[in-house]
C-alpha cells in the first residue's frame, strides 16, 4: 500500500509544473481525465509527424479533418450520428469494466442485437403498429439478442470460471459467421431480400424506423444514448445494485465477505453489458438510413468501443466525449483524404496512438509531469478488468 | 555479552523521507561482531525503512553507512549482499514449486558448462544446513515445507550468499512457542560462528530472551537504547509507545447465558480440498469470549469462514441462535445478528478505493435506512459514518475519504465499527489487532469486551497467545484442525497452551 495522504490535489514534488497541474486538476476536478486529454494531444502531434513522413502537410490535413467533422451543422450532425453507436457500445464495455470484467464481446453482442432487430422489424404485424410502439419493440428485440449473447460468457464465468475474454472472442467469431449466413443464405432463405442486387436483409417496416433530423443522418438513437449514459451512471453510483457491481469490481473477496453474490453480479453485468451493445446494434438498424443489414454492417464498432471505454476510463459520462471524438475522426476522414490527399488510414493511426498513450499512461505522465494515481484514490484509480489469473 | 567485538555495521544519522512522512530521522545504529541487536518499535515506527536502507532497497536522504569501518553507498540489494549483508523478509521470497536447493542457488546458480550443477548445490546446502543446525532436506519442494522450515531455507539462502550480517524481519511471527525456542538456539549457533544479527520485532518477551542490545524506535527516531539484562517488558513498552501501557484489558468476570453458537463434528476443507478443520465441536455462550489459540494454518481461517457462511462445510452442523445455519450464505448468517471481523482486512474487510462511509455500510447497504427500493440514501449513510467515526475514534479527514488512505489501525477500526454495531448476537473476530499500534489494540480490545458485557457471544481467533489470554473467558487450542482442549481462562497457562499449540498432550502439559 502506498504512503501519502489522499484528499487534496497538490503535487508534492515542489516542481512548478506539477503544482500548476495540481491546481488545475483540483479546481476543475480534472484529475481523472487529464491523462486521456493529454493522450489525445500527444497522439495528434505524433500523428502529424507520421503525416510529414508521408509527405503531407499536417496543418492542411487536420484543417480538412476539422472541416469534415465539425465544419458545418450538416457535418456536425453526421459526426453525431456516427458517434451514436460508439456511445452506447462504449457504455456497454465501460459498464463491464466497473465489475472488473473485460467484455471483448461487444462486437458480437452488437451484431446479435442488430440481427434480432432486423428480424423482428420484418414481422408482418409490425407494419400495423404505430411508431411509438414499433420502435421500442425493435429496440427491445436488440436488447434480447445482446442480452443473450452477453449472458453466455457471464454464466460460463460464474459457473465454471471460464475467462470472459476467451469466451467473448469466440462468440464474436460465431456471431460474425452466423450473421453472414443469416444475411446471405438463399436456401434456406432467412432474412435475405431476394430482390436486392447486393445481398442485404429485408428492410424493416417504416413504423419500426426511428425518426431522423430532416436532411441528416442524425436519429433519435443519439438522445437515447445520452439517456442510457445517465441511467447507467445512476445505477452505478446511486443504487444498491451498482454498489454491488463496483464492489465486485474493486474487491471480489470483500464482496463475497459482505454477503454479495459475486456470481450473480457477473451474470447480471455481462448480460446488461451485452444488452447495451445490442441496443447499439438495434439502434443502427432502426435509425440508420437503410433499415437493413448487409454482411459488412457495423463491423468494428464493438472493437472500437473497447478503445472508447478505455479512453473514457470507464466513466459513463466520459464515454460521450470519447465516442464523439471517435465518431468525428471517422466522419471527417473522407474530407481529409479529399482535400489534403492524406490517406484515410492516418485517422486510424491517430486513433491507435490515442489508445497507446492512454494505455501506456506512464509516457504521458512523464511528458507532462502528472503525478501517478494514489492507491485508494477512487477518482483516478479506476478499476479495470482483472488479469488472467482471476 | 559480546558487545566488545569490532563494529561490523554502523548507520549514522540516517534520514529518509517519503511524501508527507518522515520515516527515519537522524537514526544511529551500531552492530558489533557476534551480537544480536534487537530493533524494537511499533508498526510504522520506521524499523523496516531503516533495514531497507541498510539492505540497499532505499537510498537514505541523509546519513552514512559503514560496513567493517568502510563507508559504503548501496544502490541496490545486490550491493548490500556483496558486502555480506543478508535479509530474511517477513514474507518469504521463495518459489514454492522449486526444491530447497534450487531456491537457495536461485540467482547465483552454480554451472557446469551451460547446465545447472544441482549436485553441487545440493551438497553445499546440506553442508550449511549441518553447520548451523538448520535442519532441512535439500530435495524437498518448498511448497511442502512447514513455515518454520521455509524460514530455515531463507536463512540458508542468506548464508549461501556469505552473509555475515543477517537482518531478520519479524522472524518469529509465524512460529509456535517451541519453534521460537529452537530458532533462538539457531541464532546462538550463528552468533558463535561469528555472524551478527539485527532482529526486528515488536514482541518484548523475545527481546529480553535473545538480545544483546536493544534499540527502540518511535516515529522514525531512536528514542532509547536498553540493556536487556536490566530492562523489563514494562520499561521497554513505555519506551516503545511513549507512555505507560496497560497490558491487562480491564474486564469483569463473564456472566455467560444460553449457548448462541454450537458446532458439532464440523469438517471444512481448504481451497485445495484438504480438510483443515477436522471434526470440531465447540460452544460459545452469550456474554462470554471464547479464544481460539493456535499457530496459523491449523484450520483457523477455514473454521471462521465456515461459521460466517463463506465456506460450505464438508460435514457437521453449525447452529447459531437456534437456527441450523450449515450451508447458509454470508448474508443470511449476517442477518441473524452475526458480526465478523475477518483476519485479512485488506482482502476481505475493506474496499480500499471506497469511502469510509461506503465501507461502513458494506454489508448493510441493502437495508433501510441506507437504501430504499434499491436507491441509496446518501444522508443516512453519511450520518451513520459520522456517528461511527466518533464512536470508534476513527482518525479520518472525513467520511468521504477513501479507506485505503487511512493507517492500518484506522482501517481496522472501520471494520470493527461496522461489525460491532447494530444488534449483535454472535461476534466472530479473527486476528483483530494484527499489525496495529498499541493504542488501537487497547481500543479494539475494550470494544470487544464491551460487546461481551452487552450479551454477545464472542469467538476470538488469534495467533497472539497474549491476546487470547488477556481477552478470553475460555480458551481452546486448535491444532491440525482439531480442538486440543477447552479450558477456563484461569487454568490456561502460557505453557499449557504453548505445548498444545505444538501438538503436545494435555496430560504432559499438566505435568510441565
Amino acid at each position: 500500500m502506498s504512503a501519502g495522504n489522499a484528499g487534496n490535489g497538490n503535487g508534492a514534488n515542489g516542481n512548478g509544473g506539477s503544482r500548476l497541474h495540481g491546481a488545475i486538476e483540483t479546481y476543475f476536478r480534472l484529475a481523472p481525465v487529464t491523462v486521456p486529454i493529454y493522450a489525445v494531444l500527444v497522439a495528434v502531434v505524433v500523428g502529424s509527424l507520421v503525416m510529414l513522413l508521408a509527405g503531407a502537410n499536417p496543418l492542411t490535413a487536420y484543417g480538412a479533418l476539422f472541416d469534415g467533422a465539425w465544419g458545418s451543422p450538416e457535418v456536425l450532425a453526421r459526426s453525431l450520428a456516427r458517434s451514436t453507436p460508439f456511445i452506447i457500445a462504449g457504455l456497454a464495455v465501460a459498464f463491464a469494466f466497473k465489475a472488473g470484467l473485460f467484455n471483448i464481446g461487444a462486437e458480437g453482442q452488437l451484431l446479435m442485437g442488430a440481427l434480432t432487430a432486423a428480424w423482428v422489424g420484418t414481422w408482418s404485424w409490425m407494419a400495423g403498429l404505430p411508431a411509438i410502439l414499433a420502435v421500442p419493440v425493435v429496440l427491445l428485440a436488440g436488447v434480447a439478442g445482446g442480452l443473450f449473447w452477453g449472458g453466455i460468457p457471464g454464466v460460463l464465468k460464474a459457473r465454471t470460471g471460464a475467462h470472459e475474454v476467451i469466451v467473448t472472442i469466440m462468440l464474436n467469431a460465431i456471431a460474425l459467421r452466423l450473421a453472414e449466413w443469416i444475411i446471405n443464405s438463399r436456401s434456406p432463405r432467412i432474412l435475405l431480400d431476394l430482390s436486392a442486387s447486393v445481398p442485404h436483409t429485408v428492410p424493416i417496416f417504416d413504423a419500426a424506423r426511428m425518426p431522423r433530423l430532416p436532411g441528416t443522418a442524425l436519429h433519435l438513437g443519439f438522445l437515447l444514448a445520452l439517456l442510457l449514459c445517465a441511467a447507467v451512471w445512476f445505477v452505478l453510483q446511486r443504487s444498491t445494485v451498482g454498489f454491488e457491481i463496483r464492489t465486485v469490481g474493486a474487491n471480489p473477496d470483500a464482496a463475497r465477505y459482505a454477503g454479495m453474490s459475486v456470481g450473480r453480479t457477473i451474470v447480471l453485468v455481462m448480460a446488461v453489458s451485452g444488452a447495451l451493445a445490442g441496443i447499439a446494434g438495434a439502434g443502427e438498424v432502426s435509425g440508420g438510413t437503410t433499415g437493413y443489414l448487409t454482411s459488412g454492417s457495423f463491423i468494428g464498432i464493438g472493437f472500437d468501443s473497447i478503445a472508447i471505454a478505455l479512453l473514457a476510463r470507464a466513466n459513463p459520462f466520459a464515454v460521450i466525449p470519447a465516442a464523439f471524438l471517435w465518431g468525428s475522426l471517422l466522419a471527417g476522414a473522407p474530407t481529409m483524404q479529399l482535400q489534403a490527399d492524406v490517406s484515410l488510414d492516418i485517422v486510424r493511426v491517430v486513433q491507435a496512438l490515442i489508445i497507446l498513450f492512454v494505455a501506456a499512461d506512464a509516457i504521458v505522465r512523464w511528458l507532462f509531469r502528472i503525478r501517478a494515481p494514489r492507491d485508494g484514490d477512487i477518482t483516478t484509480g479506476e478499476v479495470f478488468a482483472k488479469g488472467w489469473g482471476t | 555479552m559480546t558487545t566488545d567485538g569490532e563494529v561490523v555495521l554502523q548507520a549514522r544519522g540516517i534520514t529518509k523521507r517519503f511524501p508527507g512522512v518522515l520515516a527515519n530521522a537522524d537514526v544511529d545504529l551500531t552492530v558489533h561482531k557476534g551480537e544480536i541487536v534487537c530493533l524494537l518499535g511499533e508498526n510504522g515506527a520506521g524499523k523496516s525503512t531503516l533495514m531497507n536502507v541498510v539492505y540497499g532497497l532505499y537510498q537514505p536522504d541523509e546519513g552514512e553507512l559503514f560496513v567493517n569501518g568502510e563507508p559504503v553507498r548501496f544502490t541496490s540489494s545486490s550491493d548490500a549482499i556483496a558486502h555480506g549483508i543478508g535479509m530474511v523478509h517477513q514474507h518469504f521470497q521463495l518459489v514454492p514449486v522449486l526444491t530447497v536447493a534450487e531456491n537457495v542457488v536461485l540467482g547465483q546458480e552454480v554451472r557446469k558448462g551451460p547446465f545447472l550443477d544441482l549436485a553441487r548445490a545440493r551438497r553445499e546446502v546440506a553442508e550449511l544446513s549441518e553447520r548451523y543446525g538448520l535442519a532441512v532436506d535439500p530435495d524437498a519442494k518448498v511448497e511442502n515445507l512447514s513455515v518454520g522450515a521455509q524460514q530455515r531455507v531463507e536463512l540458508i539462502k542468506a548464508l549461501y550468499r556469505n552473509a555475515d550480517i543477517l537482518i531478520l524481519d519479524e522472524p518469529t511471527a509465524v512460529l509456535t512457542p517451541a519453534e521460537v525456542d529452537h530458532f533462538f538456539g539457531v541464532l546462538r549457533t550463528l552468533i558463535d560462528s561469528g555472524k551478527s544479527i539485527v532482529f526486528i520485532t515488536h514482541k518484548l518477551r523475545e527481546v529480553l530472551a535473545v538480545a544483546d542490545s536493544v534499540v527502540v524506535l518511535r516515529q522514525g527516531r531512536v528514542v532509547g537504547t536498553a540493556d536487556p539484562a536490566t530492562a523489563t517488558t514494562a520499561s521497554l513498552a513505555s519506551l516503545m509507545v511513549g507512555r505507560e501501557v496497560v497490558f491487562e484489558v480491564p474486564k469483569g468476570p463473564a456472566s455467560p447465558g444460553a449457548p448462541v453458537l454450537s458446532v458439532r463434528g464440523l469438517v471444512v476443507a481448504d481451497d485445495r480440498d484438504v480438510p483443515t478443520v477436522d471434526g470440531v465441536d465447540l460452544e460459545v455462550r452469550a456474554g462470554e469470549i471464547v479464544g481460539i489459540a493456535g499457530v496459523e494454518g491449523n484450520g483457523q481461517r477455514e473454521l471462521v469462514e465456515a461459521l460466517a457462511g463463506m465456506r460450505t462445510p464438508v460435514a457437521g452442523t453449525i447452529t447459531i441462535d437456534g437456527h441450523d445455519v450449515t450451508g447458509w450464505t454470508p448474508r443470511k448468517v449476517s442477518e441473524l445478528g452475526v458480526g465478523h471481523v475477518p483476519e485479512d482486512r485488506s482482502k476481505h474487510g475493506l474496499v480500499a478505493g471506497f469511502s469510509v462511509a461506503d465501507n461502513l455500510v458494506l454489508n448493510r447497504y441493502q437495508r433501510r435506512p441506507f437504501s430504499r427500493r434499491l436507491v441509496f440514501q446518501r444522508k443516512a449513510i453519511t450520518d451513520n459514518a459520522n456517528r461511527e467515526i466518533s464512536d470508534f475514534d476513527i482518525r479520518t479527514p472525513g467520511p468521504d475519504t477513501t479507506a485505503g488512505s487511512l493507517s492500518g489501525g484506522n482501517q481496522q477500526k472501520v471494520v470493527v465499527a461496522r461489525e460491532l454495531s447494530g444488534d449483535l448476537k454472535l461476534l466472530l473476530v479473527s486476528q483483530p489487532t494484527r499489525g496495529l499500534d498499541v493504542g488501537s489494540i487497547e481500543f479494539i480490545h475494550r470494544q470487544i469486551v464491551r460487546r461481551r458485557d452487552e450479551g454477545a457471544a464472542v469467538l476470538l481467533v488469534s495467533a497472539e497467545l497474549d491476546e487470547i489470554l488477556s481477552l478470553s473467558d475460555r480458551v481452546a487450542v486448535l491444532y491440525r484442525g482439531q480442538i486440543a482442549s477447552v479450558t477456563d481462562r484461569a487454568e490456561a497457562t502460557r505453557e499449557h497452551c504453548g505445548l498444545l499449540m505444538a501438538g503436545g498432550h494435555p496430560a504432559a502439559a499438566g505435568a510441565a
